[in-house]
């Protein structure tokens, strides 16, 4: 139950706790014997369940249960199958012994459990369930394995959906303050989507009276989150783009590259699965190229990924011509590239550019320390061609069309807004502003032009409502921080003049063979989160120090990048590196203070892979590395994120990781390495 | 006559106490002296239980009605009674008449071929709050055994326009609430809890949590309708806090020419009541609870319950005098219709009483008693028989309450009227009729019932006999259907407040919609005359305290 204090145990509860113990004691070494020796009979069972009915919290005791009616039923003679009564009598027995357990504790995971798996084996009647529901749902209304078990005997029972949805009305009538119950309504909901049944299909149906449902408990308190996690789900809902859909490539489209090996990246707007040759087409000169392979920038077990990459060289055999070779890259059959949830894409793209065959410039040789110091930077030159450069990528990459939103779908989100500015009119709340910004974002997307720049009407309001959270919960600081940088880098990347002012030139001494042209310089933003991958493709240098990350998600995108700054950041381990292991053209790598091993304990550790992870392959080199130094196995999780880099310029002092042993592995892991630190290795 | 040789002689011929009439404040104190181990004599002249309090059937609540109002009648006892002993003064006691104005009206004769299935409240309207003291005292003396109750369906406040919306009484009725604006929705909930903090940090006090949330002293001494101004409510929100929750009477927006200021100290006590009998009792839906059979089922059980500890009853025995020392002045006992004479160490009398004559200087102490029962203010009470109900479209409502802040009905309405309607599942009438009890407190009989009138025509419709103005009744009936009024009975009853003297006088039912200021004065009476003992000491038992909180422990039916 909620809100009961507990109270202190006084002498007379000691004492009868302690009998209790031991009568636990000497019912459980009985209870384990009989156990022991497969005894399952009538007097083994009453002293399981007499130790069942102690403690229903005893897993082994309900296993033994489980045992012993299957063993009955399956022994019985013949002369008791012929009798319904004698099975029925078995099943009742076990529901008695569960709903005794359930009155002892009604949150027994056991209980619950091995109710189900009872019924589940038929052989009963569920009539009592419901009854026996309502018992538990009116003494706590927010238990969730009731609510658990009541979807469970609802599918048992082919109560419809409608019913228990009326249901759920009636428990959020009584109190809306039951995230159950609102659970239980977006479930409900989904199913008679799901199903197509009248009235709930299509969503826009139900979706407007939902809103007008949960604005009652929002605005009638505006602190309680259940309603408020109602909403969430309703906007989801609203402004969800049912497909996975491409949303940026590189090469951009119509753009010329002077490369003969390069990569092609496909990012898509959520993870997907089952991009590959019969999926994507390519086409070098109108010949389809049969030996391309894709694979996902992620490490997961499903082998998905929100961006997908296959390097091409060009042209596949034939060298010293100076012709313009056209490569086309387009879907083919859409519908087989899937989004975890199992939706095909069902729009065809394509995209097409020119490379022009010149012979790469070796690397060899260039031993300067690329430094990323402000006196390395000119700022751009509007009238040179680096703002040709910049427009090529920026106006290509994301000319995708976005599938175009429906005319209730913004009249819905209008109106949400229009309630949510007034709420906030009478009362400064936490919710009413989150949501306010999440809906603002919600609607400057949808009615967004592609083809032009995208909408950022509401931007800076976005940005005040993020600061303004921030000031007002700082317990959830890092949660609007990270909002605030996704929304400040959608804004700074909507517009190329807007981006413009972020890139410079490196000075003409650099190596712009490794570096690129210009340097994007998103240092000193106060950035907790990078974002907007889909409009930096392109970028091969990029600045993010001084400022506040903790997290390069979806950094892995950007396949071009061989120069990358993220020092005086709030990094704390080498798990949240992770990306780097797919940014195989990283040269040149600075994340030098940090808080890379200051934190003994790292809650993000078990996100990563492992030596025993299945999801990390054997690797034969760790094992070389961890025989020649014993303590190198610690490092694996440094070890996993570098080792198939090629670094030749890495700064890494300032973290407490870093000692003289680390610094070792480090010059032993990259064979390449020339600076480490500011220091020419010899 | 032949009836006073039916008087039963009454032995022993002392006691304790005597308790003269079974009112709720008699009774109640009837039970807690027995159960304090006193020897207690309880007599009522009238047939049944309850005196002022009771539920009676159509016919005898017109016949007690009209007994108890200054009609020119005999005293069948106005001979002076002598003592029988000389040391022993007698001071003879009339009834005095406590209901004035009686205007009993029938439009339809079905209503009295039922009279018998009638329990109809004297004292009426009249509810319970889940968390009053009311419950707590029927719990704490375990009285609750002898009661069953069922929650009032709903409750409705009338707006400005004269419409009659829910009261949003709690967070639940809030949300469900389909008329409150989201802003409204936003204050009413925002300031229950602003008031649910105070408590809270109140109760906590010292420890240091939550000090902020403390309404300030300023606050709190200042009238509750200026702190709500202050919070910035609208007039509509402010209306339903003050009239439909806190059930204050008179017009909080009068100003100066406020009878009765409610400060915010007692208008937060009066939220938080409402507040903590909302879902006190899983079975009970509402703030409000109402006994089957009638309120006068509630002196009932604590005379069943004074009785179970040992009190002796004699209903239908006048008391023709007071029995005093004639020297000292100081009290004896009491004389009784039948001519015997019992003594005690206390009476306690309702206050239905009053002596004839001014005595002599040496029993100047107990005549001041009945001086004292002065009347204190008037209340105009009405009880209204329909065949519908006033929410007909809402079958699942038989019970509901409706409130008529000031000023809602006409300009000069100064105080809320209060209207109960109670169904046949209540057991208070036949099945198919509606009871209403209307009242509001008044200066004077005529404003009363004017009042009663107001609330009566925007309630009901009058089907009068004749055929003459059928057109114009069926006129009205085409606009808004009114439960048709089949039978009504409006009166005017003086309140008086009780006394503590050589003799102790009981107050009359006040005019309040709950128990709790008759039952705080009853207690304090009880602690006067004993004052080493306590008004139903908690049992001890180690689970006592639980108990109070078991679910079950109150009766009542969903």
């Amino acid at each position: 139950m909620h809100g009961r204090p507990r109270k202190s145990a006084t002498p007379v509860d000691e004492n009868a706790s302690a009998l209790k113990a031991a009568k636990i004691r000497s019912l459980q070494s009985q209870f384990l014997e009989n156990h022991h020796n497969h005894i399952y009979t009538k007097e083994a069972l009453e002293i399981n369940a007499k130790l069942i009915e102690c403690n229903p919290e005893f897993m082994t005791a309900w296993n033994y249960r489980k045992l012993a009616f299957e063993h009955n039923i399956s022994s019985q003679s013949e002369s008791e199958k012929a009798d319904s009564d004698h099975i029925k009598s078995i099943v009742d027995e076990e529901l008695r012994v569960v709903e005794n357990a359930l009155r002892k504790n009604f949150k027994s995971y056991g209980a619950w459990h091995h109710r189900k798996w009872v019924l589940s084996k038929g052989n009963s009647s569920t009539e009592r369930e419901l009854r026996l529901l309502n018992l538990f749902q009116k003494q706590d209304t927010r238990n969730f394995h009731a609510w658990n078990y009541r979807r469970f005997i609802a599918g048992l029972k082919n109560i419809s959906d409608e019913k228990e949805l009326q249901f759920t009305t009636d428990m959020i009538n009584d109190n809306f303050s039951n995230y159950s119950a609102w659970h239980n309504r977006s479930v409900l909901l989904s199913h008679l989507l799901e199903k197509k049944v009248e009235g709930y299909f299509p969503k826009e149906i139900f979706l407007k009276e939902e809103y007008e449902f949960v604005r009652n408990a929002v605005f009638t308190d505006p602190d309680d989150q259940s309603g408020w996690f109602y909403h969430l789900w309703l906007l989801d809902q609203t402004v969800k783009v049912d497909m996975p859909n491409l949303v940026s490539s590189w090469p951009p489209h119509g753009s010329e590259i002077t490369k003969t090996t390069f990569p092609v990246i496909l990012l898509f707007n959520e993870p997907v699965e089952g991009v590959n040759l019969h999926t994507v087409s390519v086409q070098v000169e109108n010949d389809i190229t049969k030996n391309t392979t894709w694979s996902p920038l992620s490490a997961n077990k499903f082998k998905c990924g929100q961006a997908w990459l296959t390097h091409l060289t060009i042209p596949p055999g034939e060298f010293n011509s100076s012709k313009i070779f056209q490569v086309k890259i387009s879907s083919e059959y859409p519908q087989g590239i899937i989004s975890l949830n199992g939706v095909p894409c069902s729009r065809n793209w394509s995209f097409a550019f020119g490379v022009s065959v010149c012979h790469d410039v070796q690397p060899e040789g260039h031993s300067l320390r690329i430094s990323m110091g402000e006196e390395n930077f000119s700022t751009i030159d509007v009238n040179s061609n680096m703002m040709n450069f910049l427009k090529s990528n920026f106006d290509l990459a994301t000319d995708y069309e976005q599938p175009t939103s429906s005319k209730w779908k913004s009249e819905l989100i209008a109106s949400e807004i229009d309630q949510y500015r007034e709420l906030l009119s009478w009362a400064e709340c936490k919710i009413g502003k989150l949501t306010l910004a999440r809906l603002l974002m919600a609607n400057d997307a949808m009615i967004t032009d592609t083809a032009v720049a995208p909408n950022m009407t509401h931007v800076e309001e976005v940005l005040q409502l993020y600061s303004e959270l921030m000031e007002l919960d700082p317990t959830h600081y890092q949660c609007y921080k990270d909002e605030y940088s996704l929304v400040f880098l959608k804004q700074v990347t909507s517009s190329k003049e807007s981006l413009m002012k972020y890139c410079c030139q490196y000075k003409e001494s650099m190596s712009l063979n490794i570096t690129g042209n210009v340097c994007l310089r998103f240092n000193s933003l106060s950035l907790s989160r990078m974002g907007s991958f889909e409009r930096l493709l392109w970028v091969q240098s990029l600045d993010l120090s001084h400022n506040q990350l903790h997290s390069i998600e979806g950094l892995e995108a950007l396949q071009l990048l061989s120069c990358l700054n993220l020092s005086h950041n709030k990094l704390v381990s080498f798990m949240a590196l992770d990306p780097l292991r797919f940014m195989k053209s990283l040269r040149v790598l600075n994340i030098s203070y940090n808080e890379i091993g200051a934190h003994t304990v790292d809650t993000r550790r078990y996100l990563c892979s492992s030596p025993l992870s299945h999801t990390l392959d054997y690797d034969k080199r760790f094992e070389e590395f961890a025989t020649s130094d014993e303590k190198v196995v610690n490092f694996w999780d440094a070890y996993s994120v570098f080792s198939g880099l090629d670094i030749m310029q890495l700064d890494i002092t300032g973290n407490a990781a870093v000692d003289e042993r680390f610094v070792l592995f480090l010059v032993k892991l990259f064979p390449g390495l020339k600076w480490l630190d500011g220091e020419e290795l010899h | 006559m032949a009836e006073t040789e039916s008087y039963p002689p009454i032995d022993p011929t002392n006691f304790d106490l005597i308790v003269v009439g079974t009112g709720l404040p008699e009774s109640i104190i009837a039970a807690a002296a027995s159960t304090a181990g006193k020897s207690v004599l309880h007599l009522d002249p009238n047939p049944h239980y309850g005196s002022h309090y009771s539920s009676l059937t159509l016919h005898d609540l017109t016949s007690f009605l009209n007994s108890q109002s200054p009609n020119p009648r005999i005293n069948p006892h106005q001979s002076t009674t002598e003592a029988s002993d000389h040391a022993t003064a007698a001071l003879d006691l009339i009834t005095r008449p406590l209901y004035s104005d009686v205007e009993i009206s029938s439009y339809d004769d079905s209503v009295s071929e039922h009279s018998r299935k009638f329990n109809l409240d004297l004292a009426g309207p009249r509810v319970l709050f889940c968390a009053d003291l009311a419950v707590d005292l029927l719990l704490k003396s375990t009285a609750n055994q002898y009661v069953e109750f069922k929650n009032i369906d709903s409750s409705y406040v009338c707006d400005g326009n004269g419409n009659l919306m829910n009261v949003p009484d709690s967070k639940s009725a809030v949300f469900k609430d389909k008329t409150l604006k989201y802003s409204e929705k936003n204050q009413l909930n925002s300031f229950f809890k602003l008031v649910q903090g105070h408590l809270e940090a109140v109760k906590s006090v010292g420890t240091g949590v939550d000090e902020g949330k403390v309404i300030s002293e300023e606050d709190l001494e200042r009238p509750f309708v200026m702190f709500l101004d202050k919070m910035k409510l609208p007039p509509k929100i402010k209306s339903i806090i003050l009239y439909a929750i806190a059930m204050v009477d008179y017009d909080q927006d009068a100003g100066e020419s406020c009878k009765d200021v409610l400060r915010t100290r007692d208008g937060i006590d009066r939220l938080a009541l409402y507040h903590a009998s909302v879902g006190r009792f899983p079975n009970a839906l509402g703030a409000l609870i109402y006994p089957i059979y009638g309120q006068g089922e509630l002196p009932q059980a604590f005379c069943r319950r004074a009785a179970v500890k040992g009190c002796l009853y004699v209903l239908r025995m006048p008391v023709i005098s007071v029995l005093l020392n004639k020297d000292s002045g100081n009290y004896k006992g009491v004389k009784l219709v039948s001519g015997q004479e019992i003594t005690s160490d206390k009476l306690v009398m309702d206050p239905s009483f009053t002596i004839t004559s001014s005595p002599s200087e040496a029993l100047q102490d107990v005549s001041k008693v009945f001086d004292a029962g002065k009347v204190s203010g008037k209340l105009a009470r009405g009880i209204c028989i329909t065949k519908s109900s006033l929410k007909p479209e809402l079958p699942d409502t038989s019970s509901c309450l409706v409130i008529y802040p000031p000023r809602s009905l006409y300009p000069d309405q100064a105080t809320s009227i209060r209207v109960l309607q109670l169904g046949s599942s209540l057991a208070v009438c036949p099945s198919g009729m509606f009871v209403f009890y209307i009242s509001a407190v008044c200066d004077d009989a005529l404003e009363g019932k004017k009042s009663l009138h107001a609330a009566m025509d925007s309630l009901f419709s009058v089907h009068t006999s004749g055929t003459t103005d059928s057109s114009l009744t069926d006129q009205i009936e085409s606009t808004e259907v009114k439960p048709a009024l089949l039978w009504s009975a409006l009166y005017v009853q003086d309140l008086i407040e009780g006394f503590m003297g050589p003799v102790v006088m009981t107050p009359t039912p006040d005019g309040n919609l709950n128990y709790n200021d008759l039952l705080r004065a009853t207690s304090k009476l009880f602690q006067q005359l004993y004052p080493d003992d306590e008004l139903f000491p908690e049992i001890q038992n180690t689970d006592s305290s639980d108990k109070l909180e078991d679910d079950s422990e109150v009766d009542i039916e969903s």
